[in-house]
Protein backbone atom coordinates (compact mmCIF):
# COMPACT_ATOMS: atom_id res chain seq x y z
CA UNK A 1 0.00 0.00 0.00
CA UNK A 2 2.87 2.35 0.83
CA UNK A 3 4.50 1.83 -2.56
CA UNK A 4 1.21 2.50 -4.34
CA UNK A 5 0.97 5.87 -2.66
CA UNK A 6 4.59 6.65 -3.48
CA UNK A 7 3.99 5.85 -7.14
CA UNK A 8 0.95 8.11 -7.17
CA UNK A 9 3.05 10.96 -5.81
CA UNK A 10 5.76 10.33 -8.42
CA UNK A 11 3.27 10.32 -11.31
CA UNK A 12 1.58 13.42 -9.95
CA UNK A 13 4.92 15.18 -9.45
CA UNK A 14 6.14 14.45 -12.97
CA UNK A 15 2.83 15.59 -14.41
CA UNK A 16 2.90 18.76 -12.36
CA UNK A 17 6.45 19.46 -13.55
CA UNK A 18 5.50 19.04 -17.21
CA UNK A 19 2.49 21.33 -16.84
CA UNK A 20 3.88 23.99 -14.55
CA UNK A 21 7.38 24.33 -15.97
CA UNK A 22 6.30 25.87 -19.31
CA UNK A 23 4.04 28.31 -17.46
CA UNK A 24 6.80 29.30 -15.08
CA UNK A 25 9.40 29.53 -17.84
CA UNK A 26 7.06 31.59 -20.02
CA UNK A 27 6.32 33.92 -17.15
CA UNK A 28 10.00 34.45 -16.28
CA UNK A 29 10.86 34.80 -19.97
CA UNK A 30 8.17 37.44 -20.41
CA UNK A 31 9.78 39.54 -17.66
CA UNK A 32 13.27 39.61 -19.16
CA UNK A 33 12.65 42.29 -21.74
CA UNK A 34 14.95 44.71 -19.95
CA UNK A 35 18.41 43.21 -19.74
CA UNK A 36 19.45 41.92 -16.32
CA UNK A 37 16.22 42.94 -14.64
CA UNK A 38 12.83 41.37 -14.09
CA UNK A 39 10.20 43.85 -15.24
CA UNK A 40 6.71 43.93 -16.66
CA UNK A 41 7.94 45.87 -19.71
CA UNK A 42 6.70 43.25 -22.17
CA UNK A 43 3.21 43.49 -20.70
CA UNK A 44 3.32 47.29 -20.82
CA UNK A 45 4.46 47.09 -24.41
CA UNK A 46 1.57 44.75 -25.26
CA UNK A 47 -1.10 46.70 -23.42
CA UNK A 48 -0.03 50.03 -24.84
CA UNK A 49 -0.02 48.70 -28.39
CA UNK A 50 -2.96 50.16 -30.30
CA UNK A 51 -3.32 47.00 -32.32
CA UNK A 52 -3.68 44.97 -29.12
CA UNK A 53 -6.56 47.15 -28.03
CA UNK A 54 -8.28 47.25 -31.41
CA UNK A 55 -7.91 43.54 -32.21
CA UNK A 56 -8.92 42.49 -28.72
CA UNK A 57 -12.01 44.70 -28.92
CA UNK A 58 -12.80 43.27 -32.34
CA UNK A 59 -12.56 39.66 -31.12
CA UNK A 60 -14.54 40.53 -28.01
CA UNK A 61 -17.32 41.97 -30.19
CA UNK A 62 -17.23 38.85 -32.38
CA UNK A 63 -17.56 36.73 -29.25
CA UNK A 64 -20.51 38.77 -27.97
CA UNK A 65 -22.37 38.54 -31.28
CA UNK A 66 -21.52 34.84 -31.61
CA UNK A 67 -22.94 34.25 -28.13
CA UNK A 68 -26.13 36.19 -28.91
CA UNK A 69 -26.70 34.40 -32.23
CA UNK A 70 -25.87 31.05 -30.65
CA UNK A 71 -28.32 31.55 -27.78
CA UNK A 72 -31.07 32.82 -30.08
CA UNK A 73 -30.88 29.82 -32.40
CA UNK A 74 -30.08 27.09 -29.85
CA UNK A 75 -32.46 27.88 -26.97
CA UNK A 76 -35.74 27.65 -28.96
CA UNK A 77 -34.51 24.60 -30.88
CA UNK A 78 -33.39 22.71 -27.77
CA UNK A 79 -36.58 23.76 -25.94
CA UNK A 80 -38.99 22.55 -28.60
CA UNK A 81 -37.04 19.37 -29.22
CA UNK A 82 -37.35 18.60 -25.52
CA UNK A 83 -40.99 19.63 -25.34
CA UNK A 84 -42.56 18.35 -28.51
CA UNK A 85 -40.14 17.07 -31.16
CA UNK A 86 -38.35 14.35 -29.23
CA UNK A 87 -37.73 12.34 -32.37
CA UNK A 88 -35.55 15.18 -33.70
CA UNK A 89 -33.07 14.68 -30.86
CA UNK A 90 -30.69 12.34 -32.76
CA UNK A 91 -30.64 14.84 -35.65
CA UNK A 92 -29.71 17.64 -33.23
CA UNK A 93 -27.01 15.50 -31.65
CA UNK A 94 -25.59 14.69 -35.05
CA UNK A 95 -25.59 18.30 -36.24
CA UNK A 96 -23.91 19.54 -33.07
CA UNK A 97 -21.29 16.82 -33.37
CA UNK A 98 -20.34 17.85 -36.90
CA UNK A 99 -18.15 20.84 -35.92
CA UNK A 100 -15.95 18.39 -34.04
CA UNK A 101 -15.61 16.17 -37.11
CA UNK A 102 -15.09 18.97 -39.63
CA UNK A 103 -11.88 20.81 -38.61
CA UNK A 104 -12.15 24.63 -38.47
CA UNK A 105 -9.82 25.08 -41.43
CA UNK A 106 -12.15 23.02 -43.61
CA UNK A 107 -15.19 24.87 -42.35
CA UNK A 108 -13.72 28.24 -43.33
CA UNK A 109 -12.50 26.80 -46.64
CA UNK A 110 -16.10 25.79 -47.35
CA UNK A 111 -17.31 29.24 -46.32
CA UNK A 112 -14.83 30.94 -48.62
CA UNK A 113 -15.83 28.75 -51.54
CA UNK A 114 -19.56 29.06 -50.93
CA UNK A 115 -19.81 32.75 -50.05
CA UNK A 116 -17.14 34.23 -52.32
CA UNK A 117 -17.71 37.25 -54.52
CA UNK A 118 -19.07 35.29 -57.47
CA UNK A 119 -21.58 33.21 -55.53
CA UNK A 120 -25.32 33.70 -54.96
CA UNK A 121 -24.74 35.06 -51.46
CA UNK A 122 -21.46 37.01 -51.79
CA UNK A 123 -20.82 37.68 -48.10
CA UNK A 124 -17.08 38.21 -48.60
CA UNK A 125 -17.74 41.21 -50.85
CA UNK A 126 -18.22 43.66 -48.00
CA UNK A 127 -16.55 44.16 -44.64
CA UNK A 128 -19.85 43.75 -42.90
CA UNK A 129 -20.57 40.54 -44.79
CA UNK A 130 -17.17 39.13 -43.92
CA UNK A 131 -17.61 40.05 -40.26
CA UNK A 132 -20.99 38.35 -40.32
CA UNK A 133 -19.48 35.26 -41.94
CA UNK A 134 -16.67 35.15 -39.37
CA UNK A 135 -19.15 35.50 -36.51
CA UNK A 136 -21.35 32.75 -37.94
CA UNK A 137 -18.23 30.60 -38.28
CA UNK A 138 -17.58 31.16 -34.57
CA UNK A 139 -21.18 30.26 -33.75
CA UNK A 140 -20.62 27.01 -35.65
CA UNK A 141 -17.36 26.22 -33.83
CA UNK A 142 -19.07 26.81 -30.49
CA UNK A 143 -22.28 24.96 -31.42
CA UNK A 144 -21.36 21.61 -29.78
CA UNK A 145 -20.57 23.32 -26.47
CA UNK A 146 -23.46 25.77 -26.57
CA UNK A 147 -26.00 23.06 -27.40
CA UNK A 148 -24.74 20.68 -24.75
CA UNK A 149 -24.68 23.37 -22.08
CA UNK A 150 -28.23 24.50 -22.86
CA UNK A 151 -29.59 20.98 -23.25
CA UNK A 152 -28.10 20.02 -19.89
CA UNK A 153 -29.72 23.12 -18.39
CA UNK A 154 -33.10 22.14 -19.84
CA UNK A 155 -32.75 18.64 -18.44
CA UNK A 156 -32.51 19.96 -14.90
CA UNK A 157 -35.77 21.92 -15.10
CA UNK A 158 -39.23 20.54 -15.70
CA UNK A 159 -39.88 21.99 -19.13
CA UNK A 160 -43.28 20.35 -19.53
CA UNK A 161 -44.80 21.59 -16.26
CA UNK A 162 -43.34 25.08 -16.59
CA UNK A 163 -44.77 25.35 -20.09
CA UNK A 164 -48.18 24.07 -19.01
CA UNK A 165 -48.29 26.44 -16.07
CA UNK A 166 -47.27 29.44 -18.17
CA UNK A 167 -49.71 28.52 -20.94
CA UNK A 168 -52.61 28.18 -18.53
CA UNK A 169 -51.77 31.65 -17.28
CA UNK A 170 -52.06 32.92 -20.83
CA UNK A 171 -48.46 33.15 -22.11
CA UNK A 172 -47.54 32.58 -25.72
CA UNK A 173 -44.49 30.51 -26.72
CA UNK A 174 -42.14 33.48 -27.17
CA UNK A 175 -43.05 34.88 -23.79
CA UNK A 176 -42.65 31.45 -22.19
CA UNK A 177 -39.16 31.11 -23.62
CA UNK A 178 -38.08 34.63 -22.74
CA UNK A 179 -39.62 34.93 -19.28
CA UNK A 180 -39.94 31.39 -17.98
CA UNK A 181 -37.48 29.04 -19.66
CA UNK A 182 -34.57 31.42 -20.23
CA UNK A 183 -34.30 32.68 -16.61
CA UNK A 184 -34.40 29.06 -15.42
CA UNK A 185 -31.51 27.97 -17.63
CA UNK A 186 -29.59 31.23 -17.35
CA UNK A 187 -26.66 29.59 -15.56
CA UNK A 188 -26.35 26.96 -18.29
CA UNK A 189 -26.55 29.65 -20.98
CA UNK A 190 -23.79 31.58 -19.22
CA UNK A 191 -21.47 28.61 -19.14
CA UNK A 192 -22.10 28.09 -22.86
CA UNK A 193 -21.34 31.78 -23.34
CA UNK A 194 -18.01 31.59 -21.53
CA UNK A 195 -16.98 28.52 -23.50
CA UNK A 196 -17.81 30.42 -26.69
CA UNK A 197 -15.74 33.33 -25.44
CA UNK A 198 -12.78 31.04 -24.71
CA UNK A 199 -12.99 29.60 -28.23
CA UNK A 200 -13.40 32.90 -30.06
CA UNK A 201 -10.95 35.16 -28.28
CA UNK A 202 -7.71 33.57 -29.50
CA UNK A 203 -9.03 31.94 -32.67
CA UNK A 204 -6.60 32.24 -35.56
CA UNK A 205 -7.47 30.19 -38.66
CA UNK A 206 -10.92 31.57 -39.49
CA UNK A 207 -9.95 35.19 -38.93
CA UNK A 208 -6.68 34.81 -40.79
CA UNK A 209 -8.21 33.20 -43.88
CA UNK A 210 -11.03 35.75 -43.95
CA UNK A 211 -8.48 38.56 -43.48
CA UNK A 212 -10.12 40.09 -40.44
CA UNK A 213 -8.14 41.97 -37.75
CA UNK A 214 -8.85 39.54 -34.89
CA UNK A 215 -6.81 39.04 -31.73
CA UNK A 216 -5.52 35.66 -32.92
CA UNK A 217 -4.12 37.18 -36.10
CA UNK A 218 -2.45 39.92 -34.06
CA UNK A 219 -0.90 37.31 -31.76
CA UNK A 220 0.45 35.40 -34.74
CA UNK A 221 1.94 38.60 -36.10
CA UNK A 222 3.61 39.41 -32.78
CA UNK A 223 4.83 35.84 -32.48
CA UNK A 224 6.60 36.08 -35.80
CA UNK A 225 8.21 39.47 -35.15
CA UNK A 226 8.90 39.96 -31.45
CA UNK A 227 10.85 38.14 -28.77
CA UNK A 228 9.32 38.87 -25.35
CA UNK A 229 5.81 40.06 -26.15
CA UNK A 230 4.61 36.60 -27.31
CA UNK A 231 5.31 35.10 -23.91
CA UNK A 232 3.48 37.99 -22.25
CA UNK A 233 0.56 37.27 -24.61
CA UNK A 234 0.73 33.58 -23.70
CA UNK A 235 0.46 34.42 -20.00
CA UNK A 236 -2.42 36.84 -20.67
CA UNK A 237 -4.23 34.16 -22.72
CA UNK A 238 -3.67 31.58 -20.03
CA UNK A 239 -5.12 33.94 -17.45
CA UNK A 240 -8.13 34.59 -19.72
CA UNK A 241 -8.72 30.86 -20.26
CA UNK A 242 -8.35 30.25 -16.53
CA UNK A 243 -10.82 33.06 -15.86
CA UNK A 244 -13.41 31.72 -18.31
CA UNK A 245 -13.11 28.16 -17.00
CA UNK A 246 -13.15 29.39 -13.40
CA UNK A 247 -16.40 31.26 -14.02
CA UNK A 248 -17.92 28.14 -15.60
CA UNK A 249 -16.96 26.01 -12.59
CA UNK A 250 -18.33 28.64 -10.26
CA UNK A 251 -21.60 28.75 -12.23
CA UNK A 252 -21.75 24.97 -12.11
CA UNK A 253 -21.90 25.18 -8.36
CA UNK A 254 -25.00 27.38 -8.52
CA UNK A 255 -26.75 25.32 -11.19
CA UNK A 256 -29.64 23.09 -10.11
CA UNK A 257 -28.45 19.49 -10.09
CA UNK A 258 -31.61 17.38 -10.18
CA UNK A 259 -34.72 17.39 -12.29
CA UNK A 260 -37.81 17.38 -10.14
CA UNK A 261 -39.55 15.24 -12.70
CA UNK A 262 -38.44 13.80 -15.98
CA UNK B 1 -48.86 11.29 -33.74
CA UNK B 2 -51.41 10.63 -31.03
CA UNK B 3 -48.69 11.17 -28.45
CA UNK B 4 -47.81 14.54 -29.79
CA UNK B 5 -51.38 15.78 -29.97
CA UNK B 6 -51.95 14.57 -26.44
CA UNK B 7 -48.91 16.45 -25.17
CA UNK B 8 -49.98 19.52 -27.09
CA UNK B 9 -53.45 19.23 -25.67
CA UNK B 10 -52.10 18.96 -22.18
CA UNK B 11 -49.77 21.89 -22.73
CA UNK B 12 -52.56 24.12 -23.92
CA UNK B 13 -54.59 23.52 -20.82
CA UNK B 14 -58.28 23.87 -20.21
CA UNK B 15 -58.45 27.66 -20.35
CA UNK B 16 -57.69 28.15 -24.04
CA UNK B 17 -60.61 28.31 -26.42
CA UNK B 18 -60.71 26.86 -29.93
CA UNK B 19 -61.09 23.42 -31.44
CA UNK B 20 -58.47 20.82 -30.50
CA UNK B 21 -57.28 20.18 -34.04
CA UNK B 22 -56.42 23.74 -34.98
CA UNK B 23 -54.82 24.25 -31.57
CA UNK B 24 -52.66 21.22 -32.13
CA UNK B 25 -51.74 22.38 -35.59
CA UNK B 26 -50.72 25.85 -34.48
CA UNK B 27 -48.67 24.45 -31.60
CA UNK B 28 -46.96 22.02 -33.87
CA UNK B 29 -46.24 24.82 -36.27
CA UNK B 30 -44.86 26.86 -33.38
CA UNK B 31 -42.48 24.08 -32.43
CA UNK B 32 -41.24 23.86 -36.00
CA UNK B 33 -40.79 27.63 -36.19
CA UNK B 34 -38.64 27.35 -33.06
CA UNK B 35 -36.39 24.68 -34.52
CA UNK B 36 -36.27 26.21 -37.99
CA UNK B 37 -33.61 28.92 -37.34
CA UNK B 38 -31.27 26.32 -35.91
CA UNK B 39 -31.72 23.95 -38.85
CA UNK B 40 -31.39 26.78 -41.36
CA UNK B 41 -28.22 28.02 -39.69
CA UNK B 42 -26.70 24.55 -39.60
CA UNK B 43 -27.53 24.01 -43.27
CA UNK B 44 -26.21 27.39 -44.38
CA UNK B 45 -22.99 27.59 -42.38
CA UNK B 46 -22.10 23.99 -41.65
CA UNK B 47 -23.64 21.34 -43.85
CA UNK B 48 -23.93 23.01 -47.26
CA UNK B 49 -20.40 24.55 -47.18
CA UNK B 50 -18.89 21.19 -46.24
CA UNK B 51 -20.85 19.25 -48.87
CA UNK B 52 -20.10 21.93 -51.46
CA UNK B 53 -16.40 21.65 -50.69
CA UNK B 54 -16.50 17.86 -50.89
CA UNK B 55 -18.33 18.25 -54.20
CA UNK B 56 -15.63 20.46 -55.69
CA UNK B 57 -13.10 17.73 -54.95
CA UNK B 58 -14.74 15.75 -57.76
CA UNK B 59 -14.83 18.57 -60.32
CA UNK B 60 -12.01 19.72 -62.58
CA UNK B 61 -11.22 23.26 -63.74
CA UNK B 62 -13.75 23.12 -66.54
CA UNK B 63 -16.56 21.81 -64.37
CA UNK B 64 -16.44 18.18 -65.50
CA UNK B 65 -16.75 15.30 -63.06
CA UNK B 66 -13.39 13.73 -62.33
CA UNK B 67 -11.45 11.61 -59.87
CA UNK B 68 -8.20 13.22 -60.97
CA UNK B 69 -8.02 15.47 -57.89
CA UNK B 70 -8.08 12.48 -55.58
CA UNK B 71 -5.48 10.71 -57.72
CA UNK B 72 -3.32 13.84 -57.61
CA UNK B 73 -3.21 13.57 -53.83
CA UNK B 74 -0.60 10.88 -54.45
CA UNK B 75 2.24 13.38 -54.87
CA UNK B 76 5.22 13.21 -52.52
CA UNK B 77 4.40 16.57 -50.95
CA UNK B 78 0.83 15.64 -50.06
CA UNK B 79 1.62 12.09 -49.01
CA UNK B 80 4.43 13.18 -46.71
CA UNK B 81 2.10 15.79 -45.20
CA UNK B 82 -0.49 13.12 -44.43
CA UNK B 83 2.21 10.84 -43.10
CA UNK B 84 3.62 13.47 -40.70
CA UNK B 85 0.14 14.55 -39.62
CA UNK B 86 -0.94 11.01 -38.90
CA UNK B 87 2.27 10.24 -37.01
CA UNK B 88 2.13 13.41 -34.87
CA UNK B 89 -1.57 12.85 -34.12
CA UNK B 90 -1.06 9.16 -33.34
CA UNK B 91 1.99 9.78 -31.15
CA UNK B 92 0.39 12.64 -29.22
CA UNK B 93 -2.82 10.60 -28.83
CA UNK B 94 -0.98 7.48 -27.62
CA UNK B 95 1.32 9.27 -25.19
CA UNK B 96 -1.47 11.63 -24.16
CA UNK B 97 -3.76 8.70 -23.40
CA UNK B 98 -1.10 6.71 -21.54
CA UNK B 99 0.14 9.63 -19.44
CA UNK B 100 -3.36 10.98 -18.90
CA UNK B 101 -4.51 7.56 -17.70
CA UNK B 102 -1.55 7.30 -15.33
CA UNK B 103 -2.26 10.73 -13.87
CA UNK B 104 -6.00 10.05 -13.56
CA UNK B 105 -5.33 6.71 -11.85
CA UNK B 106 -2.79 8.26 -9.50
CA UNK B 107 -5.13 11.10 -8.58
CA UNK B 108 -8.35 9.10 -8.26
CA UNK B 109 -7.26 5.69 -6.97
CA UNK B 110 -3.79 6.45 -5.62
CA UNK B 111 -4.89 7.65 -2.18
CA UNK B 112 -3.71 11.19 -2.74
CA UNK B 113 -5.37 14.00 -0.76
CA UNK B 114 -8.78 15.02 -2.16
CA UNK B 115 -7.64 18.59 -2.72
CA UNK B 116 -5.15 17.33 -5.32
CA UNK B 117 -7.89 15.62 -7.25
CA UNK B 118 -10.06 18.71 -7.58
CA UNK B 119 -7.04 20.87 -8.41
CA UNK B 120 -5.97 18.46 -11.16
CA UNK B 121 -9.49 18.35 -12.61
CA UNK B 122 -9.80 22.15 -12.64
CA UNK B 123 -6.36 22.56 -14.15
CA UNK B 124 -7.21 19.95 -16.80
CA UNK B 125 -10.27 21.96 -17.78
CA UNK B 126 -8.09 25.01 -18.31
CA UNK B 127 -5.11 23.28 -19.97
CA UNK B 128 -7.26 21.32 -22.42
CA UNK B 129 -8.56 24.68 -23.63
CA UNK B 130 -5.12 26.28 -23.65
CA UNK B 131 -4.14 25.52 -27.22
CA UNK B 132 -3.40 27.43 -30.36
CA UNK B 133 -0.91 30.27 -30.60
CA UNK B 134 -0.33 30.97 -26.88
CA UNK B 135 0.65 27.33 -26.34
CA UNK B 136 3.27 27.59 -29.07
CA UNK B 137 4.58 30.83 -27.52
CA UNK B 138 4.86 29.14 -24.14
CA UNK B 139 6.87 26.24 -25.52
CA UNK B 140 9.15 28.54 -27.51
CA UNK B 141 9.84 30.47 -24.31
CA UNK B 142 10.53 27.18 -22.53
CA UNK B 143 12.27 24.84 -24.96
CA UNK B 144 13.07 27.05 -27.95
CA UNK B 145 16.68 27.82 -28.79
CA UNK B 146 16.64 30.72 -26.32
CA UNK B 147 14.00 29.20 -24.08
CA UNK B 148 14.49 29.35 -20.35
CA UNK B 149 14.86 25.60 -19.78
CA UNK B 150 17.20 25.26 -22.77
CA UNK B 151 19.39 28.08 -21.47
CA UNK B 152 19.43 26.82 -17.87
CA UNK B 153 20.33 23.30 -18.99
CA UNK B 154 23.16 24.71 -21.10
CA UNK B 155 24.64 27.26 -18.70
CA UNK B 156 24.08 25.48 -15.38
CA UNK B 157 24.33 21.81 -16.33
CA UNK B 158 26.44 22.17 -19.47
CA UNK B 159 23.92 20.16 -21.45
CA UNK B 160 22.90 21.52 -24.83
CA UNK B 161 19.68 19.77 -25.84
CA UNK B 162 19.86 21.22 -29.35
CA UNK B 163 23.37 19.80 -29.86
CA UNK B 164 22.11 16.42 -28.75
CA UNK B 165 19.51 16.42 -31.50
CA UNK B 166 16.42 17.98 -29.93
CA UNK B 167 14.52 20.52 -31.97
CA UNK B 168 11.25 22.12 -30.93
CA UNK B 169 10.37 22.71 -34.57
CA UNK B 170 10.23 19.02 -35.37
CA UNK B 171 8.11 15.93 -35.00
CA UNK B 172 9.29 15.43 -31.39
CA UNK B 173 8.81 19.07 -30.48
CA UNK B 174 5.34 19.26 -31.96
CA UNK B 175 4.27 16.03 -30.23
CA UNK B 176 5.66 17.29 -26.91
CA UNK B 177 3.71 20.52 -27.34
CA UNK B 178 0.45 18.81 -28.34
CA UNK B 179 0.67 16.69 -25.18
CA UNK B 180 -0.03 19.87 -23.23
CA UNK B 181 -3.67 19.77 -24.31
CA UNK B 182 -3.96 16.03 -25.03
CA UNK B 183 -3.07 14.80 -21.52
CA UNK B 184 -5.62 17.04 -19.73
CA UNK B 185 -8.30 16.08 -22.24
CA UNK B 186 -7.59 12.42 -21.48
CA UNK B 187 -7.78 13.08 -17.73
CA UNK B 188 -11.14 14.83 -18.14
CA UNK B 189 -12.68 12.10 -20.29
CA UNK B 190 -11.31 9.05 -18.48
CA UNK B 191 -11.94 10.25 -14.91
CA UNK B 192 -15.66 9.33 -14.92
CA UNK B 193 -14.79 5.89 -16.28
CA UNK B 194 -12.26 5.32 -13.49
CA UNK B 195 -14.85 6.49 -10.98
CA UNK B 196 -17.11 3.85 -12.48
CA UNK B 197 -14.73 1.07 -11.41
CA UNK B 198 -16.55 0.22 -8.23
CA UNK B 199 -14.66 -0.32 -5.02
CA UNK B 200 -16.71 -3.51 -4.52
CA UNK B 201 -15.15 -5.03 -7.60
CA UNK B 202 -11.61 -4.81 -6.34
CA UNK B 203 -12.76 -5.92 -2.88
CA UNK B 204 -14.56 -8.92 -4.38
CA UNK B 205 -11.50 -9.78 -6.44
CA UNK B 206 -9.30 -9.49 -3.37
CA UNK B 207 -11.61 -11.72 -1.35
CA UNK B 208 -11.35 -14.34 -4.05
CA UNK B 209 -7.59 -14.15 -3.80
CA UNK B 210 -6.73 -12.07 -6.86
CA UNK B 211 -3.57 -10.01 -6.86
CA UNK B 212 -3.64 -6.35 -7.89
CA UNK B 213 -2.13 -7.29 -11.22
CA UNK B 214 -4.82 -9.90 -11.78
CA UNK B 215 -7.51 -7.38 -10.88
CA UNK B 216 -6.28 -4.92 -13.49
CA UNK B 217 -5.65 -7.61 -16.09
CA UNK B 218 -9.03 -9.31 -15.80
CA UNK B 219 -11.39 -6.62 -14.50
CA UNK B 220 -10.05 -3.06 -14.50
CA UNK B 221 -8.51 -2.93 -17.92
CA UNK B 222 -11.26 -4.85 -19.78
CA UNK B 223 -13.84 -2.44 -18.33
CA UNK B 224 -11.80 0.66 -19.16
CA UNK B 225 -10.60 -0.60 -22.53
CA UNK B 226 -13.52 0.56 -24.73
CA UNK B 227 -13.21 3.97 -23.11
CA UNK B 228 -9.48 4.03 -23.77
CA UNK B 229 -9.92 3.13 -27.41
CA UNK B 230 -12.69 5.70 -27.82
CA UNK B 231 -10.72 8.46 -26.17
CA UNK B 232 -7.69 7.56 -28.23
CA UNK B 233 -9.59 8.21 -31.45
CA UNK B 234 -10.97 11.46 -30.06
CA UNK B 235 -7.47 12.64 -29.13
CA UNK B 236 -6.27 11.65 -32.58
CA UNK B 237 -8.96 13.71 -34.32
CA UNK B 238 -8.27 16.57 -31.92
CA UNK B 239 -4.60 16.72 -32.93
CA UNK B 240 -5.24 16.04 -36.59
CA UNK B 241 -7.38 19.12 -37.14
CA UNK B 242 -5.22 21.46 -35.04
CA UNK B 243 -3.24 24.05 -36.94
CA UNK B 244 -2.59 27.24 -34.98
CA UNK B 245 -0.08 25.70 -32.56
CA UNK B 246 1.88 24.04 -35.35
CA UNK B 247 1.76 27.14 -37.52
CA UNK B 248 3.10 29.42 -34.78
CA UNK B 249 5.69 26.86 -33.75
CA UNK B 250 7.11 25.79 -37.07
CA UNK B 251 5.81 28.35 -39.58
CA UNK B 252 5.61 26.31 -42.73
CA UNK B 253 8.78 24.31 -42.09
CA UNK B 254 6.89 21.28 -40.83
CA UNK B 255 4.65 20.10 -43.61
CA UNK B 256 1.51 18.81 -41.87
CA UNK B 257 -1.85 18.56 -43.69
CA UNK B 258 -3.65 21.53 -42.07
CA UNK B 259 -0.67 23.79 -42.75
CA UNK B 260 -0.44 22.61 -46.34
CA UNK B 261 -4.17 23.26 -46.74
CA UNK B 262 -3.75 26.69 -45.13
CA UNK B 263 -1.01 27.59 -47.62
CA UNK B 264 -3.16 26.21 -50.44
CA UNK B 265 -6.15 28.37 -49.46
CA UNK B 266 -3.95 31.47 -49.11
CA UNK B 267 -1.97 31.12 -52.28
CA UNK B 268 -2.80 27.97 -54.22
CA UNK B 269 0.67 26.49 -53.57
CA UNK B 270 -0.41 23.22 -55.14
CA UNK B 271 -1.43 25.08 -58.33
CA UNK B 272 -4.76 23.31 -58.49
CA UNK B 273 -7.89 24.57 -56.66
CA UNK B 274 -9.53 21.15 -56.91
CA UNK B 275 -6.60 19.59 -55.08
CA UNK B 276 -7.29 21.79 -52.06
CA UNK B 277 -10.82 20.40 -51.88
CA UNK B 278 -9.46 16.86 -52.26
CA UNK B 279 -7.06 17.56 -49.38
CA UNK B 280 -10.01 18.74 -47.29
CA UNK B 281 -11.93 15.59 -48.20
CA UNK B 282 -8.99 13.48 -47.04
CA UNK B 283 -8.91 15.32 -43.71
CA UNK B 284 -12.66 14.95 -43.16
CA UNK B 285 -12.45 11.24 -43.98
CA UNK B 286 -9.76 10.71 -41.35
CA UNK B 287 -11.35 12.79 -38.56
CA UNK B 288 -14.79 11.30 -39.35
CA UNK B 289 -13.40 7.78 -39.09
CA UNK B 290 -11.76 8.59 -35.77
CA UNK B 291 -15.00 10.10 -34.45
CA UNK B 292 -17.12 7.18 -35.63
CA UNK B 293 -14.82 4.83 -33.71
CA UNK B 294 -15.21 7.09 -30.68
CA UNK B 295 -19.02 7.08 -30.83
CA UNK B 296 -19.41 3.36 -31.49
CA UNK B 297 -16.99 2.44 -28.73
CA UNK B 298 -18.52 4.94 -26.33
CA UNK B 299 -21.95 3.44 -26.67
CA UNK B 300 -20.48 0.03 -25.79
CA UNK B 301 -18.49 1.48 -22.90
CA UNK B 302 -21.45 3.19 -21.27
CA UNK B 303 -23.05 -0.17 -20.44
CA UNK B 304 -20.65 -0.62 -17.54
CA UNK B 305 -20.78 2.85 -16.15
CA UNK B 306 -24.37 3.04 -15.01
Amino acid sequence: MKSRRLWSWIVFGLGAAYFLLPLLATFVFSMQMRRGQLTFDAYLSVFSDNRFQSTFTYSLLCAVFAIVIGVVIVVPAAYFVRLRLQWLRPVMEFITLLPLIVPPIILVFGHIRLFNSSSILPLTNSTFGTDLLLTCGYVTLALPYMYRAIDTGLRTIDVQTLTEAATSLGSGPIRIMAQVIFPNIFVAVLSGAFLTFAIVIGEFVLASLLNRPAFGVYMQNIGANRAYEPSALAIISFALTWGAMGVIQLLDRFAPKQARRD
Amino acid sequence: MADVSLAADKATGPGTPGPVVSRWRSQHLGAWLGVLPFIAFALLFLIIPTLFLIGTAFVDRDGNLTLQNLIDLGTDQVMSAFSISIRVSAASALFGAAIGLAIALAVIRGRLPNAIRSTVMTFSGVASNFAGLPLAFAFIATLGRLGLVTVILRTVFGFDIYKSGFNLLSFTGLTLTYLYFQIPLMVLIIAPAIDGLKREWSEAAQTLGASRLQFWLHIGFPVLWPNLLGTLSLLFANAFGAIATAYALTGSSLNIVPILLYAQIRGDVLHNPGLGAALALGMIAITALANVIYIVVRVRAERWLK
